[in-house]
């Protein structure tokens, strides 16, 4: 039943967040993939990205970071890493970019690769795919609806994609190319899964809009508001959950979901989930097993009354 | 979504009118001037060459100041004096004085990458963002902004040990930044945290917090970059025409 053979097995970057605050991702991620027959090979003596920091100290040693990741990748005879992560994934990308395109950041990258003892990463030898296109590619929305056990029917979502899937465009050269492929104005890859899996997804149009997640704890009040923005947004639209795809987002979400409640006096009380829990649940994995205890939103009574879980 | 732009109204720019008769009409009262006439005499012809020179900033020339960048703006429609297409404007006219009136908020920008995604020239506006709040540190004109602060922090961890830990990070920012860890908004998290937690997970996150994860025969890759970085920092100072670190 699955669609493409290549994806059965790719090396898996999880990245810094998904082993901290991001864990239940990283739980999830790893449980759909067992449950789907599906290889995860964790890249061996991974690094961090950099995620929004590193660059601005200098964007070539951001550059030079990914690049040790895609070089760990091809040593280890892979062609395509896996990221769940919104901020490993652009970076990877970025990298990508970059070094094809750039000869200060491509220079750079060979002196530190040298320097450090590793094979210099040359572009174009590996692939770097977001958890949403692992699925869709692997699996696709045909093979999710054949082994879906317990459908999310019922269940209202607006799902939720952040700043760093989608921008900046010129990093993600097969995006926009025609029907089939991810949108960068509208992406659509999560709501295809969960709707396979299904949910019913509410048109939700802040699906790209920025969480301030580089700022939120340097600049908490503005991540405060464009999080409320968001949460009211959903709940406006009538969704219950709020699926989320990047461990940054997932966790301001939650943490100034509370921060509004607390300083701002706002309450919402829309739950936020990773796709992977509800693309979990639906597959007959037990909320305890893709981590939903672990989420600061309580779902678990929610989850309960739509019979999942 | 408006366009907010930047208020032409400034305080400095209201005179009183006591007794003001035009054509035997009384219009006494509060006036804007909105913009005074006047010789501006302090540009700053080296100022877009100096963003330009630090990263992000290079591509700033390409500018045609059409304002995609502050219509698609996450900050801008928080606040409408934050606005790109302004900043832009000043810099490439060498405005110094005018630019520094914005100095405080420039680091605001959260990295959405709207403006870059929108922008039809590519300046990538984020990146000059970046180079002129990095332009207002180096050259004295603001503190370090937490932005900046919580970056060196991150930074200084990756370098140091390849990877990053949560909870030493939060704790390192709030030290440097002086803030108290007992906010009611975090202690409502950590508490939800301890709650809901495995507890096997929960000794595992406290003793990473002591001894993060460290990435293993990092220590080449270390020395490498922290030799790299102290040469871009040179680099970029002398763009400047600032001295060595440390030297006034």
């Amino acid at each position: 039943m699955a669609q493409d053979m290549k994806h059965k097995k790719v090396a898996y970057y999880p990245g810094c967040a998904l082993e901290g605050s991001g864990h239940a991702y990283n739980r999830s991620t790893k449980a759909v993939g067992k449950a789907l027959g599906l290889d995860l090979v964790e890249l061996k003596n991974w690094n961090c990205c950099g995620a929004m920091e590193v660059k601005n100290v200098d964007p070539k040693i951001q550059t030079y970071l990914s690049a040790r990741n895609l070089s760990i990748t091809e040593q280890m005879g892979f062609d395509t890493v896996m990221a769940p992560c919104n901020g490993c994934y652009h970076n990877l990308k970025k990298a990508e970019y970059d070094l094809a395109h750039d000869a200060g950041s491509k220079e750079v990258n060979s002196r530190l690769s040298q320097k450090a003892g590793h094979k210099t990463y040359e572009a174009g030898q590996v692939e770097t795919i977001h958890a949403l296109d692992w699925i869709k590619r692997s699996i696709g929305e045909d093979g999710i609806r054949a082994r879906v056990k317990n459908s999310l029917k019922g269940l209202k979502i607006a799902n939720y994609y952040g700043c760093m899937y989608t921008r900046p465009r010129h990093i993600f050269p097969e995006k926009d190319q025609g029907p089939g492929s991810e949108s960068t104005a509208k992406p659509h890859f999560m709501d295809d899964i969960l709707a396979a899996a299904g949910a019913e997804n509410v048109d939700f149009p802040l699906k790209t809009a920025c969480c301030g997640g580089a700022h939120t704890l340097s600049d908490s009040d503005t991540s405060t508001k464009l999080v409320l923005n968001i949460l009211t947004a959903a709940e406006a639209c009538g969704a219950d959950v709020v699926a989320t795809e990047c461990p940054t987002c997932h966790t301001g979400l939650e943490m100034h979901q509370i921060r509004a409640e607390k300083v701002l006096g706002r309450k919402t009380n829309i739950k936020i989930l990773y796709f992977t829990q509800l693309l979990g649940m639906a597959l007959g994995l037990s909320a305890k097993t893709v981590g939903v205890n672990e989420n600061f939103s309580d779902a678990r009574p929610l989850l309960r009354e739509k019979g999942l879980g | 979504m408006p366009i907010h732009e930047k208020s032409l109204i400034r305080p400095e720019n209201l005179r009183e009118q006591e007794n003001l008769v035009i054509e035997g009409m009384d219009v006494s009262g509060h006036w804007s001037t909105f913009i005074e006439s006047r010789a501006v005499t302090d540009y700053n012809e080296a100022l877009q060459e100096e963003i330009a020179a630090l990263p992000g900033g290079e591509n700033i020339h390409r500018c045609w100041q059409c304002g995609s960048c502050t219509n698609a703006c996450t900050v801008n429609a928080v606040n409408p004096e934050f606005n790109p297409r302004y900043w832009i404007y000043l810099i490439r006219l060498g405005m110094e004085d005018e630019l520094l009136r914005d100095k405080d908020i420039i680091w605001q920008c959260v990295s959405c990458n709207k403006c870059t995604y929108a922008c039809p020239r590519d300046v990538v506006p984020e990146g000059v963002m970046k180079a002129t709040a990095h332009w207002l540190e180096l050259k004295g004109h603001t503190p370090k902004s937490p932005s900046m602060l919580f970056d060196e922090v991150f930074a200084g961890q990756v370098i140091k040990t390849g990877r990053i830990e949560d909870g030493l990070v939060l704790r390192d920012f709030f030290k440097r930044t002086g803030q108290p860890l007992n906010q009611p908004w975090l202690v409502a998290m950590v508490l939800g945290l301890v709650k809901r937690f495995p507890l096997a997970y929960l000794i595992k996150l406290g003793i990473a917090t002591i001894r993060p994860d460290r990435t293993r025969g990092w220590g080449r890759a270390r020395d490498a970059i922290n030799e790299y970085a102290e040469e871009v920092e040179a680099q970029n100072r002398k763009a400047l025409g600032l001295g060595a670190k440390g030297a006034k």
